[in-house]
């Protein structure tokens, strides 16, 4: 065993004693003028110890274990394969997504209540994902503060609907662009920032917005938030069961069925269904065209695309904004779906969770990113019985995941622009 | 069209560049050439827009352009290669000459998403100006490979044409004859020449070796050490004795 491999685990090691102290519930209080250790039972004590130790092993075997990690066989049979050809791949994503939204269109006819609006939730989230995917996967910039236009886009529509009494059809669009708006405003200035500078900055708009919302009590309703947002309407036609706007009727007398509470889940998951598609499809054009490739060159090599003309703020602007713009999308559904917000949804850990769907997924892959979406947000429900362990969990499966298998669950494949011969 | 008139570069205590003027005209290939650490790359660091010189001024179609961001510069028409290649690697061929178009491309998203036959035809216009290019510089047979895994010679003219398919007026080139053998170099000379007869650019050269650039460039600027030696025809560089003394007696 080298030295040097025991010296830092020996570091490690006082590190987690000093930082598992307070986390543990250690506290040091002053009665007096003296100081008195608090919450030191004997079972803390030794859990600390323990900690230590578990560390110190880790780290003084590192070499072995991660070796032996490595060796763990691959999940993905498929992923050293040559990579097929463009074309052939291209028509295999296209029959897996039709696969895929067949699939979801069948769902709430044979799953539970539950079920349903759990998927709308992995739904709101895979658009959540795939807007961050912009950002951070193919512009390269690092947001941690992305659930700030999820917030922009939820309030936009619970004000819009408390104060004018504007609809979800109305609300849609307006909360996109306003989140848009929001994301074109806040980037312009921090844009120039580079990696570090630029996700601390992000960090920090996410917070301002929240304790914004938190603390403009007369507008914002405060820590209470807003409730009594509409369910979206078919056609004018409403899914609760006495109709709240003169002159709507109500799905089911128009229909002449009896009243069903599942009626308005299962539409709700269906329009996020449909919005989830339509941002899926937006974004892989948007790959396709001149700002997806400008994205994708200035990630690859600033000075090279500088030099022919590409203005480094304009670009990763645009890709700022776009992302803003469904994340806006994703708020305008989240707020309908819940009926009510408050700032509690927009936590900093909402942003972590989306970054860390986008990693695990594969930065820039979008059917990664949506597999990764339906993992996070799934795999905690079924573990429900360990939800006081969740985070913890959650937290050793993506250190896991990225010692195995840094690159993402589905490493991002470009799709080539093919030039034809030409005759 | 381009003059640079006493043109200084300063870092901290280091005088890279000093007094160095220059000028272009149309349709004309001027050299710059020293020793390595002359301060060649700096004058084109100041030129392009990614230093802002400490001093004097540059000139380009009369207008001061010293300061300007780099990105309007190069929409200006004035676009350099780098002396170590730099390609986006994994992006084809025909991608990169196309990230250089994005100008020409550029129709609002909207019109992108959905297709617009308006869009269509720009579309095709710039993969056919790229296709254009690469049967110039002789890669049209590699356009669908990834640019990183070109032989390095053939990633020197991918340079060259995702310059041209900006179809700038001025053309800066540092070192581009840099780490080919000789019959490619050969090649690239008559490609510079080509571009300056057949596409009406004119060029800027940066180059260490002499000999090289005596058959192509009009006229010739050596910098020692970051200060102006001599400038002239290749004939005139030829005889100063000040040039046969720093420069070519040491090699
Ligand atoms: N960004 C910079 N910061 C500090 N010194 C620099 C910088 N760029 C160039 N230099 C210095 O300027 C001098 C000239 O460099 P350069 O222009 O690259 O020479 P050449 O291209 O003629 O070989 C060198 O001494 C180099 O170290
Ligand atoms: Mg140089």
């Amino acid at each position: 065993m080298a030295t040097h491999n025991i010296k830092h685990a020996l570091f490690s090691a006082i590190i987690t004693l000093i930082i598992s102290a307070p986390i543990l519930g250690l506290d040091l209080e002053s009665a007096g003028t003296e100081l008195k250790l608090t919450g030191a039972s004997t079972s803390t004590l030794v859990s600390i110890v323990l900690a230590a130790i578990v560390v110190f092993l880790f780290q003084t075997f590192r070499d072995s274990i991660m070796g032996a990690l490595g060796q763990m066989p691959k999940l993905n049979r498929f992923a050293d394969r040559e990579p097929m050809p463009q074309e052939k791949r291209l028509k295999l994503e296209n029959i897996f997504l039709i696969v895929l939204v067949a699939g979801a269109l069948l769902w709430p006819f044979i799953a539970s209540r539950g079920s349903v609006d759990l998927a709308t939730l992995v739904l709101i989230y895979v658009m959540l994902a795939l807007g961050l995917n912009v950002v951070v996967g193919l512009a390269g910039l690092l947001d941690l503060g992305y659930v700030a236009f999820y917030a922009v886009g939820a309030y936009t529509f619970a004000l819009l609907s408390q104060y004018f009494g504007v609809s979800f059809w109305v609300a849609l669009p307006t909360g996109a662009l306003i989140a848009a708006l929001f994301g074109f405003l806040l980037g312009f200035p921090v844009l120039r920032l580079r990696g570090d500078y630029l996700a601390i900055v992000t960090l920090g708009f996410g917070e301002i917005i929240r304790i914004l919302l938190n603390n403009w009590t007369s507008l914002t309703g405060g820590p209470n938030g807003i409730g009594g947002i509409p369910d979206p309407t078919l056609f004018g036609m409403e899914f609760g069961r006495r109709v709240k706007e003169e002159g709507n009727i109500s799905f089911h007398d128009f229909f002449g069925i009896a009243y069903d509470s599942t009626h308005k889940i299962i539409f709700l998951y269906l329009i996020a269904l449909v919005l989830a598609l339509v941002t899926f499809l937006i974004i892989r054009r948007l790959m396709k065209m001149p700002v997806g490739r400008s994205w994708e060159a200035l990630r690859e090599d600033e000075i090279a695309a500088r030099s022919l003309g590409l203005s480094r703020t304009g670009v990763k602007l645009s890709a700022f904004t776009i992302g803003a713009f469904f994340a806006g999308f994703a708020g305008t559904v989240f707020a309908s779906k819940q009926g009510f917000i408050s700032p509690e949804s927009f936590v900093f850990l909402e942003s972590a969770i989306i970054l860390a769907i986008v990693v695990l997924g594969g930065m820039g892959s979008q059917f990664g990113v949506i597999l990764a979406a339906v993992a996070v947000t799934v795999l905690p429900e079924l573990a429900r019985e360990f939800s006081e362990y969740r985070m913890l969990i959650f937290g050793a499966a993506m250190v896991l995941m990225m010692v195995w298998r840094p690159q993402g669950l589905m490493p991002m494949r470009r799709i080539h622009i093919i030039l034809k011969k030409q005759e | 069209m381009l003059e640079v008139r006493n043109l200084s570069m300063r870092f901290g205590g280091l005088l890279a560049v000093d007094q160095v003027s220059l000028d272009v005209q149309e349709h004309e290939i001027v050299s710059i050439i020293g020793p390595n650490g002359a301060g060649k790359t700096t004058v084109f660091n100041c030129m392009s827009g990614f230093y802002s010189p400490t001093g004097g001024q540059i000139l380009f179609e009369g207008k001061e352009i010293q300061g300007t961001p780099d990105y309007k510069i190069s929409r200006m028409g004035l676009v350099r290669t780098f002396q170590h290649v730099r390609l986006f690697g994994n992006m084809s061929v025909v991608e990169n000459l196309l990230v250089a178009q994005h100008r020409h491309l550029n129709t609002n998203l909207l019109s992108g998403l959905i297709k617009t036959p308006n869009y269509r035809e720009k579309e095709r216009k710039s993969l056919d100006r790229a296709a254009y290019w690469l049967n110039r510089v002789g890669l049209l047979d590699l356009a669908n490979r990834d640019a990183g895994n070109l032989a390095y010679g053939q990633q020197r003219r991918l340079e060259i044409a995702r310059c041209m398919v900006t179809e700038p007026k001025l053309l800066m080139l540092d070192e581009p004859a840099a780490g080919l053998n000789p019959a490619e170099t050969r090649e690239l000379n008559q490609l510079i020449i080509s571009l300056k007869e057949d596409y009406r650019v004119s060029v800027v050269l940066i180059e260490h070796d002499m000999s090289l650039v005596m058959e192509i460039s009009d006229r010739i600027n050596v910098i020692n050490q970051g200060r102006p030696l001599a400038s002239g025809t290749p004939e005139e560089i030829r005889r100063n004795d000040d040039v046969i003394k720093a420069y070519l007696g040491e090699a």
